[in-house]
């Protein structure tokens, strides 16, 4: 099938085989000249490995297309793939990845500053984000390759040398089994035997009087059943990368607020009604099995994390940038870990994070800088949507100069940290009727007096919080590819492991009949199938030739082999 | 009596029961007769199985008492790794009816399920994230994959000893030595924590964590003691020296600590009885596995990890990936456990082939099956308890 210098081998049954052939297709008679492929040598058993069929992989190593075909179908290399990705996955786990340090850390620094010098060299060899690193990817591509290559090597060989096999095996092919026996009687009840055989559901074929007992030959192809798996599970999982396939967004969502779920392409909305945090109670009744391990923890333990949304879908498309959406309530709905909500084109929100208590809005109140129970009005700033001025009843105008959701003072200035109001503080301008504007720095616990001579000061009667949730919105159409590529690995490695392919060669020779017995594994349990097939047919049992080797060298060796 | 009292009781008696079980099958040893050693083989299976379902007993009530499956932290989970260790066992027994197996697969049993009993053992709740059927799904799976695998740890190693040539010291018998003295190191553990807890030991230290003085507790004397720590009990043994400052975290020093007590108490362990048998351990326990067939322990050992890789691709990849993708929305997150449940698979994935494809049998397979166990038991201590990760929850 594959060279141009197709030599081809006749055996003296009169079957021609492909070159390259090592043991007869059909006979199994072992071809002298190609012994060296599968290392046989004349004094030992025959390696049965794929059948002694003719693999290209053995058989043409000459142009640059057969050594780079050689060298991905080596087990030796598929191996040693394998032990290089293994190693690279180790080291990958001495310090954590990038994505798994605290939010906010810059890797630049944190991996020296945690770990020291090892950590920076962890950190300039990119080890901090081994499993997306090129090389890893490429190791991952060559094990592939090697898959692919090393099963199409075996299997297309070994499918058609099986399909092939005649019961009658040439003498040297009988002589050279792992199990084998002679008998001399005469006296054989072959219908028992073919009995037996069939109640423990071997197939018979028979020519000649020679008979193959075969079952299970199926196990033969859970290898490559399996990898066609493997190939698939890698295939899906490059899928990823195109982003139709994949996407992976985060959505913070406030109580009361409703937003547009990213990624829906502005279709989809959803409110957040709640946000519950509950944690475990040890003085209730119902978990007072946890009272003992609860009572050590210094911190309360988490029992759940739940968004309370309401889902909506857009009515008036198609969308128009900037025009108010129409919404119909699609569901009510809520975001459990451990139970995602579905929407619609395999979109799910998961609940991933979240905020507590961050303020909405906040009340302040004008009054004399020496009299708190003063009081010329009042006004709420709402801390998404601040206005520019507050007019209080009075006449007085307040200006908000600046706003710094969350704040911090560094070296007497106020500098900003984020955009959450976790900790907001303001710049206010108060404008009274026919005075001064007087400035002010207002926050919680601060109240700073800009200039020192103000006659007014803004303090703080009330403010309102609420949660945020932290939701990330995914999408995966690579997940049935890849559910499909694990089945059939699943199926492919039990059909490979939890059977075993077993033959039997029946052969009479002058008054009475060889026996020989081949497994591709399990050689226990094929030597008991065969004990019992004999027993009452008057064959006696063969002998397992290669236990017979190691007893011998045993005593040779004083009950140790020593290699 | 309470359900969960019931419950360590039952732990308790299948812990004795599989120790008598272990001396029943360290009698065949020696018997000669072929009758008698199989009865004494059946004694010992059959008690075996009593342990079994006693210890069966203990998983339900302590389910019932806890409300969930009790394979929640690492107590849990490594006695329900014990049990299933004990089940692969059986099965294995059943197949190829060897004692010796017994001999040695029961014993890592015993030491797994002590080791276990060092942890926390209250029943603890349950956070979010591990609310799921999921979590006995692919748990218990996992667990059942990773102790089928481990029989063939126990199989590799009654082939090494039964073969590897004694004579002279080797590399061979000096990595063999050490493959008893760590399994002696877990031995020592347990008898030092033991004693330890038993005494109510606890110094206190006070030092740096993160830029904040933090206060650590040892429950073992401290050899080692926290980076630029203060000791803050009285009069307490110690430290001889302090713990390397990259060893990060709160827990890295009593940890450090506690690795050097158990490898202290393995040298004790092992140096005794080297006094005793005056010749290497292994050397030793060599006569007494004359009658095993190298042969058929090498395909016990074989045919577990053929038995047990499916079940762990099953447990401890595919059911795992599914609950990653419901709980933390993605399937494949490289968490330091997953990572390590890969080189698992990927190790087990190459024994396979070299022993299939390039004829590696008896004795580099066994020694492929001592590594295997190696990484096995990494992934369960040393990922749980050294690299934190989504999985710490021990």
């Amino acid at each position: 099938m594959w060279g141009i210098y197709m030599s081809k081998i006749t055996c003296e049954c009169g079957h021609v085989n492909p070159e390259g052939t090592v043991l007869c297709e059909a006979c199994g008679k072992p071809f002298e000249a190609n012994q060296h492929l599968n290392n046989n040598k004349p004094e030992q058993l025959l390696n049965m490995r794929y059948d002694g069929s003719a693999r290209r992989s053995q058989t043409y190593q000459r142009t640059f297309i057969d050594k780079t075909w050689n060298f991905f179908s080596s087990v030796k290399i598929g191996v040693s793939i394998i032990i290089v990705i293994v190693v690279a996955s180790a080291l990958g786990t001495i310090f954590p990845q990038e994505m798994y340090l605290p939010p906010g850390s810059d890797p630049s620094t944190h991996y020296k500053d945690q770990y020291g010098i090892l950590g920076q060299i962890y950190y300039q060899l990119g080890f901090h984000n081994l499993y997306s690193s090129w090389w890893y990817l490429l190791l991952l591509a060559m094990l592939g390759i090697s898959i692919v290559i090393a099963s199409i090597d075996r299997f297309v060989p070994l499918y058609k040398t099986l399909k092939k096999q005649k019961p009658k095996r040439h003498p040297n092919f009988m002589k050279k089994q792992r199990i084998f026996g002679e008998t001399d009687s005469g006296n054989i009840d072959y219908k028992k035997l073919k009995a037996n055989l069939k109640s423990k559901r071997y197939n018979l074929y028979e020519e000649d009087g020679n008979i193959l007992a075969e079952k299970n030959r199926f196990s033969r192809w859970g290898p490559y059943v399996n990898h066609i798996g493997l190939i698939i599970v890698l295939l899906g999982a490059m899928l990823r990368f195109v982003p139709a396939m994949y996407m992976d967004e985060f959505l913070w969502v406030r109580e009361g607020e409703t937003k547009q779920i990213v990624g829906t392409d502005g279709i989809y909305y959803m409110k957040n009604k709640d946000f519950i945090l509950e944690t475990y109670d040890m003085e209730d009744e119902g978990n007072s099995q946890f009272r003992e391990s609860l009572q050590k923890q210094s911190a309360p333990v988490p029992e759940n994390y739940q968004t309370n949304a309401v889902i909506y879908k857009r009515t008036d498309l198609p969308v128009v940038p900037g025009k108010e959406p129409e919404l119909k309530k699609v569901k009510e709905a809520e975001a459990r870990v451990n139970h995602p909500i579905p929407l619609e084109n395999g979109i799910s929100l998961y609940q991933a994070s979240y905020q507590l208590n961050e303020f909405s809005s906040m009340t302040f109140k004008l009054h004399d800088k020496g009299d708190e129970d003063s009081n010329y009005g009042e006004f709420t700033v709402d801390l998404i949507e601040p206005k520019d001025e507050y007019k209080l009843d009075n006449g007085t105008v307040v200006r908000l100069e600046r706003y710094f959701p969350e704040f911090e003072l560094d070296d007497g200035e106020p500098k900003q940290v984020s955009k959450f109001p976790r900790n907001p503080a303001f710049i206010f301008e108060v404008d009274a009727p026919g005075e001064e504007t007087e400035v002010s720095f207002a926050g919680i616990g601060v109240n700073i007096d800009a200039s020192g001579n103000n006659d007014y000061k803004l303090g703080l009667t009330n403010f309102e919080t609420r949660d945020v949730t932290g939701l990330t919105v995914k999408k995966d159409y690579t997940l049935p590819i890849i559910a499909v590529g694990a089945a059939i690995f699943m199926i492919g490695v039990i059909q490979g492991m939890y059977w075993n392919h077993r033959r039997i060669w029946i052969q009479p020779k002058g008054a009475g009949v060889w026996v020989a017995g081949h497994t591709n594994k399990n050689w226990f349990a094929l030597k008991k199938d065969i004990d019992r097939t004999l027993e009452g047919t008057g064959i006696a049992f063969p002998v397992d030739q290669q236990e017979e080797k190691d007893a011998e060298e045993r005593r040779k060796d004083d009950g140790i082999i020593s290699d | 009596m309470e359900l969960s009292a019931i419950s360590s009781n039952l732990l308790y008696a299948s812990f004795f029961i599989y120790l008598i079980a272990t001396f029943i099958f360290g009698a065949t040893v020696k018997m000669t007769n072929e009758k008698t050693n199989r009865k004494l083989g059946n004694v010992g299976i059959g008690l075996t199985v009593v342990g079994f379902l006693t210890q069966i007993g203990y998983f339900i009530t302590r389910w019932i008492a806890a409300g969930h499956a009790p394979v929640s932290n690492l107590f849990e989970f490594m006695t329900f790794f014990g049990m299933m260790l004990v089940f692969g066992f059986i099965v294995l027994f059943l197949i190829y009816r060897i004692t010796l197996l017994g001999l040695f697969a029961l014993p890592v049993a015993l030491l797994v399920i002590a080791y276990a009993s060092m942890f926390p053992t209250e029943i603890s709740p349950l956070v979010p994230s591990l609310k799921s059927h999921w979590l006995y799904i692919h748990v218990t799976t996992a667990a059942l994959g990773q102790a089928i695998l481990a029989i063939s740890f126990a199989a590799g190693l009654i082939y090494l000893i039964r073969q590897v040539n004694q004579e002279k010291a080797t590399k061979r018998t000096r990595w063999l030595e050490f493959v008893l003295f760590a399994l002696m190191s877990a031995l020592g553990y347990i008898v030092v924590a033991s004693g330890f807890g038993a005494a109510d030991y606890k110094t206190v230290f006070e030092a740096p964590v993160n830029e904040q003085m933090t206060e650590i507790t040892y429950e073992m004397p401290a050899i080692a003691g926290p980076n630029g720590g203060e000791l803050v009990t009285e009069g307490a043994f110690g430290p001889l020296f302090e713990t390397p400052g990259w060893m990060q975290g709160v827990n890295a020093p009593v940890k450090f600590n506690t690795i050097i007590w158990s490898f202290l108490a393995g040298l004790v362990i092992y140096g005794l009885l080297r006094l005793i048998l005056r010749k290497r351990i292994a050397k030793s326990i060599q006569p007494l596995l004359k009658s095993a067939s190298p042969r058929l322990v090498d395909e016990v050992s074989y045919r577990s990890v053929a038995i047990g890789f499916p079940v762990f691709t099953l447990g401890a990849i595919i059911f795992a990936s599914i609950w990653a993708q419901e709980a933390w929305d993605r399937f494949w997150g490289w968490d330091p456990k997953e990572v390590w449940a890969l080189i698992t698979w990927l190790f087990y994935a190459a024994f396979l082939h070299l022993r299939l494809t390039r004829g590696w049998e008896g004795e580099r397979s066994a020694w492929l099956a001592v590594i295997g166990f190696a990484i096995i038991m990494f992934n369960l201590l040393a990922v749980n308890l050294i690299i934190s990760g989504l999985h710490s929850y021990a």
